[in-house]
């Protein structure tokens, strides 16, 4: 018997088209990347009953299970429900009905790096603002992809998303508590920018240079270094891997809040909406705003946006991509 | 005098000992740990109950009190030299648990009496400090002071215990200017403690055990070859990574640098500043021409090991006990996981093997 499969729907509900044929594959959606045990029988038991009895572990950090028979769907999506309401209802993504699947997979999985939960380096606690994020831009069928962070060096590649979100602090000096012993500066200048110099015996910042990393806090031995009250974001956007043009990100917003950060990528949406090249099958963000250009973006993302004080905004964006040839964009 | 009191009634004591004196007790600072999201405890000066960190040690010794971590000694203006005056004229109180106190005392010996004459910028603060005990029992995960004999003193004031009928504060006073200032609340019934409470007998106790324990070798017996074993030593050469914590926080350590600083648009207006030194950070045994006497880490673990267990002894006597008091704040805080007890160890351990064998 020959299957009658509605390509459109299948994919919206987070199942895909293999290479093999009347066989599918369903991605799980964890968001930060961080997951329960007590949710792995579940992922399990659909492996084993439905699949192949093997999992793959994605690059979005979420799970895909292959080899499905198309028939299994809806048996599996109840199965699924539990997954759906444990890591997306429970956080506030809204979800209709649960025991569907999941409404929508353009908008990707947000990953994260493990973050301040264990690593020394992180700003902050990575898993939590993903969770926090998630319902914010999911459900939706534009595809975004959204990385976080927990420090510039960036383990999750926050550099190849359209959204990447970096932690910074604001190293606050304690002037009567430094030793003057240089393990700030030289940390700052062998491992990051260089904004630390010593003059007069003490640690003078360029806050210019600062890309807020905390490692100077990290290597004070008398904490004449803290952070900063406030946890502060880098966001970069636009990054992208693909055929045609791979790039990395570029800062559009330097010292920005978890409040701005969010309100920006909701803000997308709408944009995409509005220009998004309807007669493809999928436009990625980094080619609409090629094309649109960056002062649209800028204006429509900050809008009705109450922005922090100690932010700062490109003024323009240069990325650093490559091309196969140099014409290659060049139209006739 | 003892008595058990409520939090009302302490911070009403605490309000009036204000007026007569700054006090210093450990206070949890939130998130101003190097790590994000955690704390650290430091000693600041303190008003109210609620502000005291109680229940652990403080992650830096109260020793900056005394010996502040940079300091302004004198001010220059061309040839004529200022002397700054103390930032209060207060005397002070300082609650620390038994190890700080005797730690405290230790390096009064460095820097009252090491040398002709007695430090001058010690001195006069040191001469306004008095010691307030905070009751310790079981101590922390990496505290040795029973074996430093460190862990009991008698030289405070007032002491407090939290543990003996909680909820309430037993205090024990000793001093009675602090007892006069006691009596000399003013209270409702409603804020104190019932007296069958309050009157209860208790006894302020000190750690008797701890969870680690060091052998120390007796500085009489110990072996020259020890000194160039490069082999005991060389482990540290790449393990300690020079970061300076074990000295920055331990409440013994109290070398210091002079840095004379020059105001920019004035080089002849500025000051000479007195800053922390350690061991094991870089440039501390930097001379003149940039010659270094212990430039690798493994002769600066053994310097500190010898100044802590060893010299300090051997200078000021046996009764003066070991300049290491045990607090184990170098344990609690060291990145790359050296822990000193287990150098103590180590060292009593070896020397001991030495000495079996017959070998000098
Ligand atoms: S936060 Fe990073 S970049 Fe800024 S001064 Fe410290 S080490 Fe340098
Ligand atoms: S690491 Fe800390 S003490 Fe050392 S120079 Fe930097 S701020 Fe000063
Ligand atoms: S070393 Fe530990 S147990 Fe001993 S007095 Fe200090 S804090 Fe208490
Ligand atoms: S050497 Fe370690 S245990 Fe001894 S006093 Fe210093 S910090 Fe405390
Ligand atoms: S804390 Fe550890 S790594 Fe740092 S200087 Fe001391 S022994 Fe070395």
């Amino acid at each position: 018997m020959s299957l009658d499969i509605n390509r459109k729907i299948i994919q919206k509900n987070a199942y895909r088209i293999t290479k093999k044929r009347n066989k599918t594959a369903i991605r799980i959606r964890v968001p930060g990347g961080h997951l329960e045990t007590k949710y792995f029988p579940i992922i399990a038991q659909i492996a084993d009953q439905f699949g192949n009895g093997s999992v793959h572990i994605t690059t979005r950090q979420g799970f895909e299970i292959p080899d499905i028979d198309y028939k299994y769907i809806p048996e599996i999506n109840k199965l699924l429900s539990t997954l759906i309401v444990g890591l997306e209802c429970s956080i506030g993504v809204s979800i209709n009905n649960p025991e569907e699947g999941y409404p929508a997979a353009g908008t990707r999985n947000i990953s994260a790096c493990i973050g301040n939960r264990v690593c020394p380096f992180a700003n902050f606690d990575t898993t939590s603002l993903a969770l926090r994020m998630e319902k914010e831009v999911y459900p939706n069928n534009f595809h975004i992809k959204i990385a976080i962070t927990g420090c510039p060096n960036d383990c999750i590649k926050a550099h190849l998303q359209d959204f990447g979100i970096i932690g910074m602090t604001e190293p606050q000096y304690i002037y009567d508590k430094c030793i003057g012993c240089e393990a700030c500066i030289n940390a700052c200048k062998k491992f990051v920018t260089g904004a630390l110099t010593l003059h007069n015996h003490k640690v003078k910042k360029d806050h210019r240079r600062c890309i807020g990393c905390g490692e100077c806090i990290l290597k004070c031995p008398t904490s004449a270094w803290i952070r900063s009250n406030k946890t502060f974001f880098r966001l970069i956007i636009l990054g992208r891997t693909g055929k045609k043009n791979p790039r990395l990100a570029a800062t559009f917003l330097n010292w920005a809040t978890e409040e701005v950060v969010i309100q920006v990528i909701k803000n997308i949406y709408a944009l995409i909406d509005k220009e998004i090249d309807k007669s493809l099958p999928k436009e990625h963000l980094g080619y609409i705003i090629d094309r649109v250009g960056f002062n649209l973006f800028k204006n429509s993302v900050l809008q009705n946006i109450c922005l922090n004080e100690e932010i700062k905004i490109a003024q323009n964006l240069f990325f650093i991509g490559y091309q196969y040839e140099k014409d290659i964009f060049m139209e006739v | 005098m003892k008595r058990n009191i409520t939090k009302n009634e302490f911070n009403l004591f605490f309000n009036l000992l204000n007026i007569h004196y700054d006090i210093f007790a450990p206070v949890r600072k939130k998130g101003q740990g190097a790590f994000s999201d955690t704390d650290i405890i430091y000693y600041e000066k303190v008003v109210t109950f609620d502000e005291i960190e109680w229940a652990e040690k403080s992650t830096y010794s109260p020793k900056d009190i005394v010996f502040p971590v940079s300091q302004t000694i004198i001010n220059f203006i061309e040839d004529r030299l200022f002397i700054p005056n103390m930032k209060s004229s207060k005397p002070i109180y300082i609650l620390m648990r038994p190890c700080d106190i005797n730690g405290i005392k230790r390096i009064d010996e460095i820097f009252l009496n090491n040398g002709p004459s007695e430090d001058f910028y010690y001195k006069r603060i040191r001469e306004k400090i008095s010691f307030a005990l905070i009751e310790c029992i079981d101590g922390f995960e990496n505290c040795f002071c029973v074996s430093m004999n460190a862990n009991k003193n008698s030289d405070w004031d007032f002491a407090i215990s939290l543990d003996k009928y909680r909820p309430f504060i037993s205090i024990e006073i000793k001093n009675a200017k602090i007892e006069n200032i006691f009596h000399s609340m003013v209270t409702d019934a409603s804020n104190i403690a019932a007296p069958e409470v309050a009157n209860k007998n208790f006894e302020i106790c000190f750690p008797e055990k701890n969870l680690k324990k060091v052998m120390l070798p007796n500085i009489n017996e110990m072996p020259a070859s020890i000194y160039s074993d490069s082999e005991f030593w060389d482990e540290y050469k790449n393990r300690c990574i020079a970061c300076g914590r074990c000295n920055t926080t331990c409440v013994t350590c109290s070398c210091f640098s002079t840095n004379d600083i020059r105001y920019d648009d004035s080089q002849n207006v500025g000051e000479r500043q007195r800053v922390w030194a350690s061991c094991h950070i870089s440039k501390f045994s930097m001379m003149a021409g940039g010659h270094e006497m212990r430039k690798d880490n493994a002769s600066r673990m053994r310097f500190k090991t010898f100044h802590k267990i060893y010299d300090y002894k051997k200078r000021f006597g046996e009764e003066k006990g070991h300049m290491c008091v045990g607090c184990g704040r170098c344990d609690d805080n060291c990145p790359e996981y050296i822990s000193f007890s287990m150098i103590i160890n180590k060292l009593s351990a070896r020397i001991s093997a030495d000495i079996n064998e017959g070998k000098k």
